[in-house]
């Protein structure tokens, strides 16, 4: 067993975590080079790619250069040092940036323009009149909003703020200056990046908002010629927290080197290719950032501006059908909900079904006089939530509400700390997160006091409280009454608000103290199976697998002979087709319109098949250091839909790619199979089960006859 | 439909369950919330509580109160065990936190707390029935105590106080300092010691198939779900042997890791778990019952009761009766002569209900001191009265408190001795004044019973008592010879006029020829 396990733990069979999230990126980037997808679909996906990397380079990059400067050598899971790494990224994210450019230059651009969207590459290339309106315009709108900054030996270099875009110039004095002067102004982020000009025909252009800055420059520096200017951005390690990912000793490392670490050190230069070699000297001296961290960049700097270019008005014919989230058929608006959900457990599949039952739940909750208490965990949470608002009506309707707020969220934490301080006004008991946890589990409990005793419903979810992002992202959730899930909800409350466990559980497991267990209880539980000659079958669907224990007990179940089919968005550690240890795992990862965010696990168990729904990914940090909960859907009719979301994914050869033996990922072969999109048709069955709501559920309209035999 | 809380003031840890009562026979927990704190160790080291402590506590029983609030509760209990019980200031202390927290806590007994835990497993319902219908013992682990109770038949035998609490054990382990391989020996001395008085005392030839077990840390095992158990909350001695084995040869570290729980619990159960394979080896016992309740459910249970609620009701009375009996028994009382006292007082106490005034709680008293009447005898014949007494005041008896057992005493001592009046500052009663008149109501009342068995013969078996103005008339339907019985009675009936200012007459009917 020992030497077994060891066998199963070669860092050979394992892929590095960081390259395989290029390769996610990459296969995103292939949606925007799909000539299937309407244009501007591909616009926002280029888009996606950019803002992509940038997170990347801000979280993943920068810790791995903390570890490097922290002098941390322990080997990954695929047995690559930090520097290993680094330098392997180097290579793959110069190659997917090359990628970007050449899928917009070549691809992107010439269909904009047959399709009637000219970009201006160049200010150089404006007609006269068009000059004359951005003149104008850079005078009313960009000027008083610009602050150029000159370095001269009485002026230090400015501080270039993180992703930010900007222009460097060199100059000279007008007057007998020989010398070669540095300044830099930043291109305003509160102003529009594309700027439309008015034509008279039926082309429309665009120039983006650095052309018009640079073709006025000499507005800025009057006294000055400007020898040249080109736009330049850089990514700074501004992130004082450790990445939540790394381990406790590198913490500690890093802790101990903190005096050491340069704060804000660049990490990544971005500039235009053909840029003065002069110039781009400066500004690696200047940010002290070696040559293999500078991407030199033949086309706009981030093109995230892509998305506003999606936004403009107009070409519908380019855009997607706006898919509208359908109604749930076992919901009819108007109704109680909680005698929906005492009539049965509901199960919602987000965004093909609406969110609006679970913003209905808490609303009705809120006002509903038999409502004792609403308990529940928020993670991201959308500005101008209803979720909030209700909650907040609820306190002041005199219910217990008890909130958790996870401030540790990536990103929008000060977002977070607003409207937390909203419901305390309005007399919740908030929760500001638990030490050394992220609480990133989905659960709310509603307790309603009615003529048999008290009963809890509980929504339970693999997505975030966030109305806005339902509408983009792939989640299950499940509306119930269950007694047994009930009572663990409560636990899950107690738990949270600093009580001890509860002395024992009846559906839920919980990260981080059992869930792990739990799901390598589940694994090998398949592979005893296997052993005894039943048939063992796991598919598993989630966002991210780079968990070693629980990668290692996938081996032991493939070489034992249980079935495994993975489906994984983004990152995967695993490897596939390995002799005697992977052969019987195949991995897919689906990219499509919506973003796949469910977590969903199903488990043959001999028979009787157990199907369980969770917010966490089999990644470490979610397994260990974060409370995550995983919850089984244990009604007939539900399992069903569950697994039909399964095998729909299963199915699909449109937006499925298959991780190969060799690590690359290749789009499904089609040959011999018919063409199925699963987010198509998760669509279009929503839409037909939804017909039936509004064939029987509009009852309140009056169908007055039309005539009369 | 009715909400309750219940809260367990513990000695390592306060607890509070919301329990839901509906319909018929429907207790629900509906929620049970923990939070850690140790008053134990103050208590047992300083006697009293630390400032910092009684501020937590506090704290948390404000926070106990929102819930309750939120729950919309109809009633809630608090009761403190020994770590309040054993404190210095424990009136003082209360009252503070009554004060501060709105919330009134009250002091159990160690046989009022074992009656709870008792109920507690008796609110389980059927599945207690089940179990006790073979032979079977109660193990409730405690920190400073052990409690074993035994049954058979579905009958209490008996039930036993010995000094084998965990934290007492644990604490005794470290001042032995003993070798880790060494422990599980030691335990096992300690623990044998102990426990082979009880099994040459009541065990030797009972047949006990089941163990139920009543603790914090292994049935955090036997509650563990696998797959070859049929049933969580069961556990068979097989599968406690492989346990065993497990502990044996697992660190302290690994199984605070596999069952979730500190290091030193982990120790905790260890002890724990070496006292249970004693007890084990020593019945031969092969199930074992951990239904995961706690003093929060023998308090939902007892306020059920109080309210007439309709829940499942197990017999407690006849176990107290029944541990009565089995003590008369073991002092060689006379089981003919106690059944007639039994059936006297009955007859008496329930004819001058409107004397006494007494309830159903205080004629189980005057049963069980008919019971108990004559155990003294077993060491002296001529000192019977304090014999008896001490036996009552030092035997354990489940449910009843430690007062009512002094009420008890003082019955059966005073049927024999001269009754010590009350009055004086030196009384040597330690008791209330309502305790001090119920002791003297049921001493007139076994006082004239036992009158009317003067000769052990059972001749007023078929007495009928009836109050008529300022006379309690004794109806025999007998033809035998009373002599003896009025002869004495004169004496008897004294205390009984004293008392109620009524006076007992006898009164022969002869049959008609």
């Amino acid at each position: 067993m020992g030497e077994k396990k060891k066998e199963f733990r070669n860092p050979e069979y394992y892929s590095n975590r960081e390259m395989s999230w290029v390769l996610f990126n990459y296969r995103v980037l292939s949606e925007a080079r799909d000539k299937h997808i309407p244009l501007f679909e591909r616009l926002k996906f280029l888009s996606i790619t950019a803002s992509n990397l940038d997170e990347f380079f801000m979280v993943r990059v920068a810790s791995l250069k903390d570890m490097v400067n922290a002098g941390y050598d322990k080997k990954d899971i695929a047995g690559m040092t930090p520097e290993e790494q680094l330098a392997g990224l180097d290579l793959q994210i110069h190659g997917l940036v090359d990628l970007q450019y050449s899928t917009y230059n070549r691809s992107l651009l010439p269909q904009l323009e047959t399709h009637g969207l000219h970009v201006i590459k160049k200010h150089e290339l404006l007609t006269e009149k068009e000059g004359a309106y951005l003149d104008k315009y850079f005078a009313d709108n960009i000027y008083p909003v610009l602050t150029p900054m000159a370095v001269d030996s009485s002026r230090p270099f400015p501080l270039i703020r993180n992703r930010s875009l900007n222009l460097g110039a060199l100059m000279k004095k007008k007057e007998g200056g020989r010398e070669l002067e540095f300044a830099t102004v930043q291109v305003p982020s509160v102003l529009p990046r594309i700027v439309e000009i008015p034509t008279e025909k039926e082309v429309r252009k665009v120039i983006l908002l650095e052309e018009i800055i640079e073709r006025n420059i000499d507005k800025l520096f009057l006294n000055y010629d400007v020898v040249c200017i080109h736009p330049f951005r850089i990514m700074r390690n501004a992130d004082l927290t450790i990445d939540e990912d790394e381990a406790a000793d590198l913490l500690k490392e890093i802790e101990k080197q903190l005096k050491k670490r340069q704060w804000g050190e660049a990490i990544r230069l971005e500039v235009e290719a053909g840029i003065d070699k002069r110039l781009l000297r400066i500004l690696k001296r200047e940010l002290d950032i070696g040559q293999e961290s500078v991407y030199t960049i033949d086309g706009p700097l981030d093109l995230t501006f892509l998305m506003k270019m999606y936004a403009l008005e107009g070409f519908d014919d380019l855009k997607a059908e706006k898919y509208v989230p359908q109604p749930v058929p076992e919901l009819s608006a108007g109704e109680d909900i909680f005698a929906s959900i005492r009539n049965g457990d509901i199960l919602l599949h987000h965004p093909y079904q609406t969110f609006t039952p679970v913003v209905d739940f808490i609303r009705q909750a809120a006002r509903d006089k038999n409502v004792l208490a609403i308990k529940q965990t928020l993670y991201r949470v959308s500005g101008n939530s209803p979720i909030i608002a209700a909650l907040a009506q609820a306190a002041e309707n005199g219910k217990q509400v008890s909130v958790l707020v996870e401030l540790k969220a990536r990103f929008d934490e000060e977002n977070n700390i607003v409207w937390a301080r909203m419901l305390e006004k309005a007399g919740c008991h908030v929760i500001y997160g638990l030490v050394g946890l992220k609480t990133h589990s989905k659960i709310t409990l509603v307790v309603r006091r009615e003529e048999d005793g008290i009963r809890r419903y509980v929504h339970l979810g693999t997505g975030n409280y966030n109305d806005a992002t339902a509408k983009l992202y792939t989640d299950i959730g499940l509306l119930t009454c269950s007694e047994e899930i009930g009572e663990d909800a409560t636990a899950v409350f107690n738990m949270l608000s600093g009580y001890s466990e509860p002395l024992h559980w009846n559906k839920l497991s919980l990260a981080p103290l059992w869930l792990k267990d739990k799901f390598l209880y589940l694994i090998n539980r398949e592979k005893e199976a296997a052993l005894s000659g039943k048939a063992a079958h796991i598919i598993a669907k989630m966002n991210s697998l780079c968990d070693a224990d629980i990668i290692e007990a996938l081996y032991e179940a493939s070489a034992a002979g249980v079935t495994i089919e993975l489906i994984i968005r983004g990152i995967c550690c695993l490897k596939v087709g390995i002799p005697g240890v992977s052969e019987h795992i195949t991995v897919r990862s689906i990219v499509g319109n919506f973003l796949e965010h469910s977590r969903i696990f199903y488990f043959a168990n001999g028979g009787s098949p157990e199907i369980y729904c969770a917010s966490a990914d089999w990644m470490p940090r979610n397994l260990e250091r974060r409370v995550e909960i995983l919850f089984p859907v244990e009604k007939e009719e539900l399992k069903e839909e569950i697994l039909h979301i399964l095998h729909s994914q299963l199915r699909d050869t449109v937006k499925a790619h298959l991780l190969k033996p060799d690590g690359s990922y290749e789009k499904v072969d089609r040959r011999g199979k018919e063409s199925f999109d699963s987010q198509a048709a998760f669509c279009k069955e929503a839409r037909k089960f939804a017909v039936k709501v509004n064939e029987t559920g509009n009852a309140r309209v009056f169908i007055p006859e039309t005539h009369h035999e | 439909m009715k909400t309750f809380a219940a809260i367990d003031v513990g000695s390592y840890e306060l607890s509070m369950k919301i329990m839901e009562f509906s319909g018929k026979n429907k207790m629900r927990e509906v929620d049970h919330i923990r939070h850690k704190i140790e008053l134990g160790t103050d208590t047992y080291a300083t006697g009293k509580l630390s400032y910092e402590k009684v501020d937590e506590l506090c704290r948390i029983l404000r926070e106990y109160a929102d819930i309750m609030k939120s729950y919309k509760v109809d009633a809630y209990k608090a009761y403190g065990t020994s770590a309040i019980r054993e404190m210095e200031n424990t009136s003082i202390v209360l009252d503070q936190i009554a004060q501060r927290t709105g919330i009134t806590i009250n002091v159990l007994s160690n046989s009022e707390q074992r009656f709870l835990d008792y109920k507690s497993i008796a609110s389980k319902g059927e599945e207690f029935d089940r179990i006790l219908e073979k032979g079977t013992v109660i193990v409730d682990i405690g920190g400073g105590s052990i409690q074993v109770s035994l049954f058979e038949k579905g009958t209490l035998i008996t039930t036993q106080n010995l000094r084998l609490g965990v934290l007492r054990l644990h604490e005794r382990l470290g001042r032995i300092n003993a070798k880790h391989s060494q422990i599980e020996e030691l335990l096992s001395e300690i623990d044998d010691a102990q426990l082979s008085v009880l099994h040459k005392l009541y065990l030797k030839d009972k047949e006990i198939r089941n163990v139920i077990l009543v603790d914090d840390y292994l049935s955090v095992w036997v509650k563990e779900k696998r797959e070859n158990r049929e049933q969580a909350g069961y556990a068979n001695a097989e599968q406690y042997g492989k346990f065993m084995d497990y502990l044996r040869t697992k660190s302290r570290g690994e199984i605070a890791l596999h069952f979730g729980i500190s290091e030193e619990n982990a120790s905790l159960m260890f002890i724990s778990a070496v006292l249970l394979d004693r007890i084990l080896a020593m019945t031969g016992a092969g199930l074992i019952w951990a239904p995961g309740v706690t003093l929060c459910d023998g308090i939902a249970y007892e306020y059920a009761q109080q309210q007439n609620m309709e829940i499942s009701e197990h017999d407690f009375e006849k176990d107290i009766l029944d541990c009565a009996l089995n003590i008369s028994k073991r002092y060689m009382g006379s089981r003919k002569r106690a059944e007639t006292l039994e059936s006297l007082t009955m007859t008496i106490f329930d004819s001058t209900k409107k004397l006494h005034g007494l309830g159903k709680r205080e004629k189980l008293y005057l049963r069980l001191a008919a019971i108990l009447h004559d155990c003294g005898k077993y060491i002296s014949l001529v000192n019977l009265g304090e014999c008896s007494y001490q036996i009552i005041m030092a035997t354990e008896i489940i449910g009843i408190s430690h007062i009512e057992r002094e009420i008890i005493a003082n019955v059966v001592k005073f049927n024999h001795e001269e009754f010590d009046y009350h009055e004086g500052i030196n009384s040597a009663l330690s008791l209330d004044r309502q305790a001090y008149l119920t002791v003297a109501k049921l001493t007139a009342i076994l006082r004239i019973a036992n009158g009317l068995d003067r000769s052990h013969k059972q001749k007023f078996k078929d007495v009928k008592a009836a109050v008529k103005d300022r006379e309690l008339i004794l109806t025999v339907d007998n033809k035998t010879d009373i002599t003896l019985e009025k002869g004495l009675f004169e004496d008897r009936a004294q205390f009984f006029e004293e008392v109620f200012n009524v006076r007992p007459v006898i009164i022969q009917k002869r049959n008609r020829p």
